[in-house]
């Protein structure tokens, strides 16, 4: 019993992990950089949906509506500013560009919304399910979490595998110059992956709050760098990888604390990393690459 | 000696030792006479060990092309371990610089040893993986470090992963005690030694990237297969890359760790690696001199900003997209250079021809 | 190479500048002091209560100088992001500054760094809530206006044994902390002194905070019936929440850290009611110094009701300025003979502020004030039966 409602805790937090990565791996596997500052766009999502909940009190869901948005709009404008006049510099170049962009989402909010944490009230209104006498707890937010990040890992695969722009998204990923000279617009397909990434952030952004609510300028950072980690396991740039590292990555993070060391938690996390790269170079799902000569 | 001073490189090299060189001895001479002020005087050791760090850094995303994310952990190590050597031989060897020397080293090598333990796996992997299993490796050494007791007592050394399970004798002390990190640590770092550490760290650098290795390192980088193919191990060279830039973060750690009364382990964490690499990439890559000045500047940057109170960081991100956006795109290259050509203009308008002299 | 020269020139023109302003002008009517705290970054919350704390105090003091005449404050406050080498240079920026009073810093780590420095230099130093027992035992000058970790884990310790002698205890704390594990390094050696039932003893680290789920149940698994939760407000709210929505209602026991949760925007308060805490400081208080205090602080900061860091730093700036004026200190005197003054009054005077009455300082300059044991009833504190 003990171990299965560990099983549902990694499951719950892990879920968070996927739905940020699956943006991360949007992002990389299209533009081909490692955007950090998407962890910092999902502080911002959860902030502004907290604003229109608290202050304007409206209800959940046009919170989460109204903060998609202004994360779109904002993932549009940082993408224009910052990323797209660096189009063709070295990957290492628009790296530091992003943390840039990192530090200053983090300062700015600071400024905003100053540095006390806020508590953020979950958007799941109805009561977790409890079995057996509620020795196992089944919260509300690993419901909707977990059925989310499935719909988002769904839909996202469709998308890029069905639609007129997510073709040219494949496309661009495989080889941009190729795509330029079957007439895809370059410019305009990075910009879409980056509105669709950082619409995913903003989701992700609610949906991890509601499930840790503490709400800080700097609670992106880490949960960014996990996601990135299983975005990485799973394979970067693959879509069911991202789903797949993510709750894995959430699974032993659990059982680590419970069963061999709090302390040493992530240790374990990141020796597992290690050791499974070993083997499979290339992440769980990501396709191995053969070099051209 | 007009032949080798014709020669781009040593130039270059040359003009490098003899900024370094001239920076301290203006700094050391206006320290010593009292002109500068604690604020100043406090930067001198940190500024060298930045630099180091961004130097060894350098060696491994500039010149052998792999981005690593986890240099603050070999930082960490050869602090921690430089702490505990320096107070271990606190009666051996009385001398203060002579400890530090040997603090340096014990710290270097133990970095670089574990720097040759995590290559043996890491250097199979390539570009982003092996960014991301640096990143882990970093994380694992904090996380370690950060829970680890190290204390001496009348019978001697004695080392736990729990705080209960320390038993020090009466008398003894906590070298490194898990989350509070080291505390009461002697201050042996001097401006002079960091100076020596930094011509060490030139030295070994330039040297090596000048040398047929470095050839063989640039080699890897511009084209690995064709490297591989025109009979270059590979493999061993990037070792060597990965053990000397670790072993110089380990020196440097030492500098740092033994230039503080107290370290924690989450000093080292990602933010610090992260913080060396935006240093190296503004100063060039595989460019050495260019790792100095932005070592300094950068490093000093957020201190000069300090009278902006709430919006000093915000501003030190804006100065570094501003910088990348300006060394790097082209879109933005070329606006500023038709304004510069404007402005050259408007000055020179009268006398064509002076420009063209110029 | 132009562009390399320009760079270093920016910044050499920048350091001389530097040079250039030291403590020049003096006012023999004004003191100097000043402050270095995390103002940025993760522990930015502590870092800015205490100095809007300091600014109260300092606004006050200033007040009624300019009505009344007598010594005034001139206040500064330098970011330190927690990290013990930002400290140091603050540190050093504020003593060019012409600094004569240290207060800070605010956190263990990085005044373990700035301490030993200060010492040498024979700067006074009184940190408002670097907690852990190596600031006191740095040297002579250096003093705490909030009580020792350890000390303190360990009177939680006799606290809860007091009222809940055959509780089952489960301990959650942050082993990457020095204040948390501080606090639970005293308190485990005092419960097995005392013969407490510890079933479950689990931590996070700063890394691994933002998912606290699996250590809240490991202490309901383990049965126990009251956790004790030597760690801040803002993790101790995510426990609270999580306890609560899977329907595990232990009593809760927090140490000064945790005064503040109820001022968290958004968390619901009435998770807390029942929580058992020890603070010097209520902001709920009915004495006038107190109520004086919360109404300007929230005032100035958007409603926020101020904690214990708040106030600790507020009652900092009073005890510094009560014997400044008493050693006869002021704006002339250097920083070396007002170390020494300051030292010889904090060994001998007692203070009252809000944090407590008849505060008294030891040799090694940890404080002893009463830490007053409350429970939450209807979103106020209670003192403790």
């Amino acid at each position: 019993m003990q171990i299965l409602q560990y099983f549902i805790n990694g499951i719950s937090i892990g879920a968070v992990y996927a739905i940020i990565a699956l943006g991360y791996t949007m992002v990389y596997g299209i533009a081909k950089m490692l955007n950090f500052a998407h962890g910092d766009i999902i502080m911002v999502g959860a902030y502004i949906s907290f604003c229109v909940t608290n202050y304007l009190g409206l209800p959940a869901i046009v919170s989460v509506v109204i903060s998609m948005a202004v994360c779109t709009v904002l993932g549009i404008v940082i993408e224009g500013l910052a990323y797209k006049p660096l189009r063709g510099a070295p990957s290492l170049a628009v790296l530091i560009t992003a943390i840039g962009v990192s530090y200053f989402l983090q300062n700015a909010a600071q400024l905003i919304w100053s540095s006390s944490a806020k508590n953020f009230t979950s958007i799941v209104t109805f009561a977790p399910i409890r079995l057996f006498d509620g020795k196992l707890v089944v919260t509300g937010e690993v419901l909707v979490t977990v059925l989310v990040s499935v719909v988002v890992m769904f839909a996202l695969t469709w998308f890029t595998g069905s639609t007129r722009t997510g073709k040219a998204m494949r496309a661009v990923s495989e080889d941009q110059d190729a795509a330029q000279l079957m007439g895809i617009n370059v410019n305009r397909t990075i910009s879409t992956t980056f509105a669709i990434g950082s619409a995913l952030a903003a989701v992700a952004g609610v949906l991890l709050c509601s499930t840790v609510p503490t709400l800080q300028p700097t609670t992106g950072s880490m949960p960014g760098i996990r996601a990135f980690t299983a975005a990485v396991l799973g394979g970067i740039g693959s879509i069911p990888g991202a789903m797949l590292g993510g709750i894995l990555i959430g699974i032993i993070e659990t059982f680590a604390k419970a069963y061999i060391s709090t302390q040493f938690s992530d240790a374990v996390v990141f020796s597992v990393l290690i050791i499974i790269l070993l083997v499979k170079p290339a992440g769980l799902l990501g396709k191995q690459v053969q070099e051209k000569v | 000696m007009k032949k080798i001073l014709q020669n781009k490189t040593t130039r270059t090299n040359l003009t490098t030792y003899a900024l370094v060189t001239v920076a301290f001895l203006v700094l050391q001479a206006l320290s010593s006479m009292g002109m500068l002020t604690s604020s100043v005087n406090g930067y001198l050791v940190p500024v060298c060990v930045y630099i180091v760090l961004t130097i060894s850094l350098n060696l491994l995303v500039g010149v052998c092309g792999e981005l690593s994310l986890g240099h603050a952990g070999f930082m960490g190590i050869g602090a921690f371990s430089g702490i505990v050597a320096a107070a271990l031989l606190q009666s051996a060897v009385p001398n203060g610089t002579l400890r530090l020397i040997t603090a340096m080293i014990v710290g270097g090598i133990l970095a670089g040893f574990l720097g040759f333990l995590i290559g043996i796996p890491v250097l199979r992997l390539r570009g982003d993986y092996l960014a991301i299993v640096t990143l882990a490796f970093g994380e694992i050494l904090k996380n370690l470090i950060g829970n680890m007791y190290i204390g001496t007592d009348a019978k001697g050394l004695h080392f736990s992963i729990s705080a209960s399970k320390m038993e020090l004798l009466e008398g003894g002390t906590y070298l490194i005690a898990g989350p509070k990190g080291a505390t009461g640590v002697e201050k042996l770092s001097t401006f002079s030694m960091g100076f020596v550490l930094i011509l060490f760290t030139l030295f070994i650098v330039l040297n090596l990237i000048n040398s047929k290795e470095g050839r063989a390192i640039k080699a890897i980088k511009e084209n690995r297969i064709a490297a591989e193919s025109v009979g270059i191990n590979v493999t061993a060279f990037r070792m060597k890359a990965f053990v000397v830039s670790a072993f110089l973060a380990g020196m440097a750690g030492a500098l740092f760790g033994l230039n503080f009364s107290s370290v924690t382990a989450s000093k080292f964490n990602f933010n610090t690696s992260i913080n060396i690499l935006v240093f190296v990439v503004l100063g060039g890559m595989g460019n050495i001199l260019g790792s100095v000045i932005s070592a300094t500047v950068l490093y000093l940057l957020p201190e000069l900003m300090r009278g902006l109170d709430d919006l000093r960081m915000l501003l030190y991100a804006v100065v570094l997209i501003v910088v990348m956006l300006c060394t790097w795109s082209p879109s933005v290259k070329g606006w500023i250079q038709c304004v510069c050509d404007r402005v050259k203009g408007l000055f020179h308008k009268p006398g064509k021809e002076a420009v063209s002299n110029e | 190479m132009k562009k390399v020269f320009a760079m270093l020139l920016a910044a050499v023109m920048v350091a001389a500048l530097f040079a250039g302003c030291g403590a020049g002008s003096a006012d023999a009517n004004t003191i100097k002091i000043g402050m270095t705290g995390p103002l940025t970054g993760d522990a930015a919350i502590y870092g800015t209560a205490v100095k809007n704390g300091i600014e109260i105090a300092v606004a006050e003091i200033n007040e009624k100088a300019k009505a009344e005449g007598g010594l005034k404050i001139e206040f500064k406050a330098e970011d330190d992001e927690a990290d013990g080498e930002k400290a140091v240079s603050g540190y050093n920026v504020l003593k060019d500054w012409g600094m004569q009073v240290f207060i800070g810093t605010v956190t263990s780590g990085a005044c373990n760094a700035v301490a030993p420095g200060a010492v040498a230099d024979q700067m006074f130093l009184l940190t408002p809530s670097a907690s852990s027992a190596e600031v006191a035992m740095a040297g002579a000058s250096t003093f705490q206006m909030c009580f020792t970790d350890p000390n303190q884990g360990a009177s939680a310790a006799e606290v809860i044994s007091l009222n809940w002698a055959d509780a089952t205890i489960g301990v959650i704390y942050d082993s990457s902390d020095d204040y948390s594990s501080g606090l639970y390094e005293g308190f485990k050696a005092k419960a097995g002194e005392l013969g407490l039932n510890v079933v479950c003893e689990t931590s996070f680290t700063k890394d691994t905070k933002s998912d606290l789920s699996t250590q809240v149940t490991q202490c309901k698994d383990a049965g126990a019936d009251l956790v004790f939760l030597p760690i801040y407000y803002t993790e101790a709210s995510q426990i609270l929440t999580y306890a609560n929505k899977i329907g595990y209602a232990p009593t809760f026991f927090g140490c000064d850290g945790m005064d503040g949760i109820l001022g968290v925007e958004g968390f619901n308060t009435a998770l807390a009611e029942g929580l058992a805490l020890m603070t010097p400081f209520d902001a709920n208080a009915t004495n006038e110094a107190t109520q004086s205090f919360v109404a300007k602080y929230m005032e100035n900061n958007n409603g926020q009701v101020p904690n214990q860091f708040a106030a600790d730093a507020y009652d900092c700036v009073y005890a510094v300025y009560k014997a400044c004026v008493a050693a006869g200190i002021d704006g002339k005197t250097p920083a070396v003979d007002a170390c020494a003054a300051l030292v010889k009054q904090f060994g001998s005077m007692t203070f009252d502020g809000l944090t407590g009455s008849g505060m008294t300082w030891d040799a090694n300059g940890m404080i002893s004030k009463a830490p007053a044991a409350v429970v939450i009833e209807n979103g106020i504190y209670v003192p403790m039966g």
